[in-house]
């Protein structure tokens, strides 16, 4: 095992994952570590293997039929693939965001205690306060608190994905695994979620996949760059983006291909 | 031969298209409008809460109504539990394969299976093999297994028509199969699995050629699920077919039809509120 030079624990271990569809590789191969409480972000062109990396972290390509995998994955030293875990347990450790924000047809309340009712509480006072705490860290709070128990499909696209990033939170989780959370957004949207992600690094670790190179850049503490299902090179953000290892990389940041 | 110009073309397809809407309405309302009105005469207090007095043709038709309300009860207890159950495993928790498909073919031969047959089919098991006589269970289990395809069907493309993304959510936030089912996918999918059942309701209603081998005839008010007990379909019938009182028969097919819209119009008005209160 590598040495960590650094002094964060690290979160998450990747050793030489690979992952098929079929008998298509989406990932191959895929070394990195993830350290606690930084922003992960995970950048590369379409269809290379970043939301199905994403995915494997918390087990949701699980039920994908004519899958395989190999290698490991460690979360804080154990195994997410070993028989003993309890995969809804494991996700409700790792949040996680997709790219098309869904509001369920319920309200925004019920959205969002739908994952702590789940694990058993049931609580009123209880379930408020955690609704409450993860709007406000989602920035939605002041602009959805008079109306909690309206539907959260009334919600404009930026609102619903704070909603998601929100009901991430109401699990309590350790770690947000957050999927393109800001493509089908406006600016400022975007700019909102990119502020309240800089404010829940300090609780959360973060894993980022976006297709915004600027976006990494400019909340990313260290940034893994994927191509064709490999990852070419991962290192400090700034690193990446000022003095990449990889002529792919610097390629791909300024836009000769992706 | 030259083609019409298109808007000739839309101006002939919207013509006959909708004189096919017309004559399907016209029809609908003629045969409910021609009962309702033969029958309407009849219809008072004493005709609905009375007893049926000389085999039918004169007094009310009260044991009908329970008879009817009694056996159609008892087949959607059946066939709701063991319909939408097999619908959730067939959605959920099985993937697409041969064994599914087997099912699938199996549900839709007993849903083609005409009503007569399992009549008969009732009247030796139910009836004859288990004892149960002619009875309102025997009538009911009958019933049950003719509305239990469709209830499984319809359950189906419920299920089928939330979208994945709804369920990916309840497994990212932590849930089982069986909290996503019940959390998410069923609340979704209720409207359509309600509108299934309010069609079974009015098959159930409407039942007389299985219902007459298996429930009988008895003119009484039934007292257990043992009794015999005689529908309002299977009243009309015997009434048409046996005494000739065409009023009085007429006067029960209008009270199946009313109760039938009743229960639909009602239905639906409950699954609107339902559905404006979640979304």
């Amino acid at each position: 095992m590598q040495t960590d030079r650094e002094s964060e624990r690290i979160k998450i271990i990747v050793r030489d994952f690979s992952f098929y569809y079929g008998a298509q590789p989406a990932l191959k191969g895929i070394s990195l570590d993830v350290r606690e409480n930084e922003i992960f972000t995970v950048i590369g062109p379409a269809r290379s293997g970043k939301t199905t990396f994403l995915r494997c972290l918390n087990r949701m390509n699980d039920s994908i039929a004519n899958t395989k995998r190999s290698g490991q994955v460690m979360l804080d030293g154990k195994e997410i693939f070993a028989g003993d875990i309890d995969v809804a347990d494991l996700r409700r450790r790792l949040g996680m965001v997709f790219a098309i924000p869904v509001a369920l047809p319920k309200s925004i309340y019920n959205n969002l205690a739908l994952g702590p009712r789940m694990r058993g509480i049931h609580s009123k006072k209880r379930l408020y306060e955690i609704v409450e705490r993860s709007l406000k860290a989602a920035y939605l709070w002041d602009e959805v608190k008079n109306r909690l128990h309206e539907s959260a499909r009334k919600l404009s696209g930026g609102q619903q994905q704070r909603l998601c990033l929100a009901r991430a939170m109401a699990l309590e989780p350790e770690v947000l695994l957050l999927d393109e959370p800001c493509s089908g957004l406006d600016p400022i949207s975007t700019r909102k979620i990119e502020e309240a992600l800089l404010e829940l690094k300090k609780q959360y670790t973060i894993i980022l996949v976006t297709n915004i190179t600027g976006q990494a850049a400019r909340v990313g503490d260290r940034t893994a760059f994927f191509l064709m299902g490999e990852l070419i090179e991962c290192d400090l953000t700034e690193r990446i983006f000022t003095n990449p290892h990889d002529e792919r990389t610097s390629d791909y940041l300024t836009g000769k291909f992706g | 031969m030259k083609r019409p110009h298109p808007k000739t073309q839309e101006l002939i397809a919207k013509t006959i298209l909708s004189l096919f809407a017309a004559i399907v309405v016209m029809t609908l309302l003629a045969i409910v409008g021609y009962v309702v009105v033969k029958g309407v005469r009849v219809i008072n207090a004493d005709f609905l809460f009375g007893s049926p007095k000389s085999m039918g043709r004169e007094g009310g038709i009260l044991p009908f109504i329970i008879s009817t309300l009694y056996i159609t009860v008892t087949g959607l207890l059946i066939s709701i539990p063991l319909g939408l159950g097999s619908a959730i495993y067939l959605t959920e928790y099985t993937s697409e394969g041969w064994p599914t498909k087997v099912i699938r073919f199996g549900i839709d031969c007993l849903a083609g299976v005409p009503s007569i047959v399992l009549g008969l089919f009732g009247f030796t098991f139910f009836v004859r093999l288990l004892n149960f006589s002619w009875s309102i269970l025997s009538g009911g289990l009958t019933v049950s297994l003719m509305i239990l395809p469709f209830i499984i069907r319809s359950s189906e493309e419920a299920i089928r028509a939330v979208p994945s993304s709804y369920r990916d959510v309840a497994f990212a936030t932590g849930g089982t199969r069986w909290q996503c089912v019940t959390r998410v996918v069923l609340p979704c999918a209720l409207p359509g699995i309600v509108t299934g059942i309010i069609l079974a309701i009015g098959k159930c209603v409407g039942e007389t050629a299985s219902v007459i081998f298996t429930a009988g005839t008895s003119l009484r008010i039934p007292m257990s699920m043992f009794d015999s007990g005689r529908t309002l379909a299977v009243h009309f019938y015997l009434l048409v077919r046996e005494t000739g009182a065409s009023d009085m028969a007429y006067g029960s097919a209008a009270t199946l039809l009313i109760s039938i819209l009743v229960v639909n119009f009602f239905a639906y008005w409950l699954m609107r509120k339902f559905i404006s209160r979640v979304s």
